[in-house]
Order: structure tokens, then sequence, then C-alpha cells
């Protein structure tokens, strides 16, 4: 089946893939270089592409000035405790779709999708309203709310189309070998069902990670998540190239390395299952 | 088949999914149909009163939603062709045999991770400032005039910055499909005589038609509603030239504090987008059959 590659042609096609990928990663690349210098080299003109002085006090100072820490944290405790809710309800909910299909299934499973489809504009004034009449503007648990139930859908959906692959005859091949059911979740399907759990955790974690209209509006300093924290470096007094690039690279570097690890589930998480 | 017993299980183990997603969609929004046919101004508590459809006409006539959703067509369009031209050609070119594809394929889709605020602020300062920018010293070393990004071509800015953030989505996408391709059909066709670019019209391109669809449906719904890039960079200006529609509704609702008509507004995005979220269920389902 695979065709003969001459060496000039693959020389050629190298050469080309690998010029496409250091254009598109180079803003990246760049912010990471900027992130060592000082302000000054920062600002310089010409650039200084690698022969500047490297430093990396630009990363205590962001943390000094304004409490990164606090803005990390507050990101993984929205990330990670919305997705963890999410994957809570979802999991039921997605087993019994797969698992014990009814008529209705399919319906509910497209409505589920189109709640996804309702922008978030549409409902700005509505939410807004109720968070301050709740006094959860600002608030870590506000977020991890509407966190939560703006990618429930999504989570539903991935482990919908993992668990509808695990093949049904198994569960008869060991029920015939005499398992009782708790037997069967615990050795038969928990095990067949894992990858595609972690997978769904994983992108659901990066879509809470990045995402920057919910935060953006509904919070401001206590509870603000590294998106809205990053947002405040926009005033124009001053500009702090070095350290908006200190802030940025350590908001983006984790979860640019567990992109990298999920890159394949995101086509099936991104498109409903609609290109495999 | 399931039993009698197991679809009970089955709907009480749904129940609290739908439940939730039920409040989370129908509560709000019947709120901003409620809200839409009101006067209220939070800077006038206790003015309320019932305002019909004044609040439609109001937003529906004012130039600045035309202008508005005039941004957000270009803005959507835009996008979409340059994710989906580039996408369909850097696929293609990663579908070659080339040494180190991995570590390729893992730069082109690194944008897709960085959240917006950053991207957005990095091309800003770092790529797009007029002076000490590295667009500007790249024009200045060949000679040209260097441009102030967000003052002069501020929408074209900003177009660039949200299809940089979509292009590996796009490529990813269209990249999954060509992998799938037989490639027998295509040692075929090259037996017959096809050259390389009537094999690409004839076979590659017809093969990505329903994925192209997908990334077009898809990618129209998150960009129907750009809104951090905006934001951080031009604050919807100069002037009007970067407002699309989610900015506006989101300055009448959280500067003005016009309650009444950002809820007209939100209703007016809420129908833009079910209109694509149609066509987007219907594939989706179909695929679902099969």
């Amino acid at each position: 089946m695979a065709r003969k590659v001459t060496g000039a042609k693959l020389a050629v096609s190298t050469a080309g893939a690998w010029l496409v990928g250091f254009i598109i990663f180079f803003p990246i690349l760049w912010m990471m270089l900027t992130s060592f210098k000082t302000e000054l080299d920062a600002f310089a003109t010409p650039p200084q592409f690698l022969f500047f002085h490297w430093t990396t006090e630009n990363y205590g100072v962001v943390q000094e000035r304004s409490d990164y820490m606090l803005h990390a944290w507050n990101s993984i405790v929205t990330a990670g405790g919305s997705t963890l809710i999410a994957m809570l309800i979802a999991i039921p909910a997605a087993w019994a779709m797969a698992f014990a299909p009814t008529k209705r299934t399919k319906d509910i499973l497209l409505w589920m999708l189109s709640t996804k489809m309702m922008p978030a504009v549409g409902v700005l004034v509505p939410i807004y309203l109720i968070y301050r009449d709740f006094g959860l503007l600002d608030t870590r648990f506000g977020l991890v709310v509407v966190l939560c139930l703006g990618n429930l859908p999504i989570v539903i959906w991935m482990l919908f189309t993992y668990f509808k692959e695990i093949p049904k005859d198994i569960l008869e091949a060991a029920r015939m070998d005499g398992a009782t059911i708790t037997k069967e979740l615990i050795f038969v399907l928990t095990p067949m069902a894992l990858p595609g759990i972690a997978s769904t955790l994983l992108l659901n974690v990066i879509l809470a990670w990045n995402e920057a209209f919910w935060t953006l509006n509904l919070s401001s300093s206590a509870a603000a998540p590294l998106t809205t924290f990053i947002a405040s470096y926009s005033s124009p007094e001053g500009l702090f190239w070095a350290k908006l690039s200190a802030a940025s690279t350590l908001a983006i570097a984790p979860i640019l390395i567990l992109g990298w690890f999920s890159q394949k589930q995101l086509v099936r998480g991104l498109t409903f299952g609609a290109v495999k | 088949m399931a039993t009698q017993q197991t679809r009970t299980l089955g709907r009480v183990l749904i129940a609290p999914a739908v439940a939730l997603l039920f409040v989370w969609m129908i509560v709000p929004l019947a709120m901003t149909i409620y809200f839409s046919l009101q006067y209220k101004n939070l800077l006038n508590p206790g003015e309320e009163s019932f305002a019909g459809i004044d609040n439609f006409v109001y937003f529906l006539t004012d130039p600045a939603f035309f202008t508005a959703i005039g941004n957000t067509l270009v803005l959507v369009g835009s996008v979409l062709a340059i994710t989906i031209v580039l996408g369909t050609f850097i696929a293609l070119l990663m579908n070659l045999p080339i040494f180190g594809r991995n570590f390729v394929r893992l730069m082109v889709i690194a944008p897709f991770f960085v959240m917006p605020t950053v991207s957005a602020l990095v091309w800003k300062n770092l790529l797009m400032h007029p002076v000490s920018g590295l667009f500007a010293w790249l024009m200045t070393s060949v000679g040209l005039q260097p441009i102030d990004w967000f003052a002069e071509v501020p929408m074209l800015s900003v177009i660039l910055i949200v299809a940089w953030q979509w292009l590996p989505f796009a490529t990813l996408i269209l990249l999954t499909a060509l992998q799938s391709l037989d490639e027998e059909q295509k040692e075929a066709a090259e037996m017959d005589g096809a050259g390389a670019i009537s094999t690409f019209f004839y076979i590659t391109l017809p093969h990505l038609a329903r994925p192209i669809t997908v990334v077009i449906l898809i990618e129209t719904i998150f960009l129907l509603t750009v809104f951090a890039e905006i934001f951080v960079t031009t604050g919807g200006g100069p002037g009007l030239q970067t407002t699309n529609l989610a900015f506006l509704i989101y300055q009448a609702a959280l500067l003005q504090f016009d309650v009444g008509s950002a809820s007209a507004g939100g209703l007016v995005a809420v129908v833009l987008a079910n209109i694509v979220a149609f066509f987007l269920v219907r594939i989706v389902g179909r695929n679902l059959e099969a």
C-alpha cells in the first residue's frame, strides 16, 4: 500500500511542513522567549532573538506584585471542580443512553447538543442579575456552576460516543460465566470505559481552563481565574511585555502539555462524533 | 433489549442531567424574553414598566446594530475562509510523508490551547505594536512603512488573531478526515492518468465535503460570539469598527445597564445561532443512525 517515497520528495515536504509548523507556533515561542528578557530587551528594536541577557526575574515579579498563585489556584479550582461535577452528572446519563437506549434517546441527545448552541451572550443579562442578587459574582462557586453547566452537553456527548463502542456481547459473556452485576461493573465495564472517561476529563479541563466569556463577565478579582487575570494586562498604563509574557507562559504551559496529550480525542469531542 | 427494570433505572440515571440542562436553558431564556419586553435599566431601579416591542424596535433600528451585524458577518466569514483554505492546505501538507510528523503536529495545534486573552494580548503587543512589535520590524527591514494595526486596520487585526486560534481546529479535523481517505482510490486514479490537481478536485475534495461542512458549522457557532479577543484588544473600537453583536450586547448590558434592549439583542443572537445550529444538529443526527 505505502508508495515508495523518494528522498527528494521527503525532503521537500518535510521542509514545507516544518516551516508551516514553525510559523504557526512562532507567536507562542516568541512569547516564551520574551518572558526571559528584561523589559528593556523586550522592547528593543531590532528585536533580540536569542542573544539577550536571559533572566527569570519576571516570573518572581509576577508572583510578588499580583499574587499569581491565587489566580492559578482559582483556575485549578474552577476548571477542575466544574469538570468533576460535570463528570458525576454525565457518566450515569451517558451510561444509560449507551447501554439502555430507548426510542427517545436520540432526541434527548440532540436536544442536549442544542443547549450548547445557545450563545452565552443571549443569557448574559439574566445570569448576571441572578448572580448579583444571590451574591455569586466574583465567587469560585459561581464560576464552577456556570462552567459545569456550559460544558455538560459536550461531556455527555463525548462519554456517550465512547460508551457506545464498548461491545455489548462482552456483558453476556461475563454473565454466562456467572458474574454478578457488581462484578460486571468493576471487572468488565470500568476498565473498558476508563480510557474514554480519562480523555473526556482531559478535554473538558482544557475547555474550562480557557473559557473566557463567563470568567471575564462574572469575575473580577478575588475569584478571577487566569483568563481574567491576564486580561488585566490590557490596561494602557505602562506596557510590561516581559511580565505579561511570563504570566502568559505560566498560564498556558500546563494546558499546552495536557492538550498535546489529548489531541487525538480533540476531534471527536469537538465534532460530537461527526468526524472520526 | 432493555427490560422494564433497566428502562426505569435508565430514566433515573438520565434525570439529573436532563433536569439541570433544562433549568440552565429555560430559566435564563425565559428571563431574557421577559426583560426584552420591559423598560428596565439598572441605573433606575424600581422604574420597570411594560415596553411591548419597543426594545426590539430600539435595538433593531439603532445604526450600531447594523454595523455590529455587518462586523459579525465579516469576522465570521473571513475567519472561516482563512481557516478552511489554509487548513486544507496544511492538512494536505501534513498528510504527506514527512520526517518528524508528530513534532510538526504539536506545533500546528498549539494555538488552540492558548487561552483567548493570552493570544489576543500577545498578538496585540509583541507582534502588532506599531513601534516595537515584530511585524513593524519585519516591515521596516524590507523597506515598508510599518502599520499601526489596531488603528488603521482594526478589524483585520482581530480577524488575524481569531483565525490563528481556529486554524488548528480546522487543520486537525481535515487531517483526520484525510487519513481515512482510501489510498487505493487515489492510486487507481493516478494509474488512469489523473494528475495531482484533478485527483484533488475529483477525489480528495469531495471526500472532505462533509468534514468541511462540520468545521463551518461548529466554527460559526463559536465565532458568532467572539468576545474576549475584542474585549482585551480594541474594546469594540475605534468607533464601532470592531463591535460585533456579542460586544454590542455586552455594552448595552454591563456598561449602559440597559437590561431591556440588551435582552432584545440577546434574543437576536439566539435566533441567529439557532439557524446555524439547526443544520448542525441535522448532520450530527444523521450520523447517529449510522
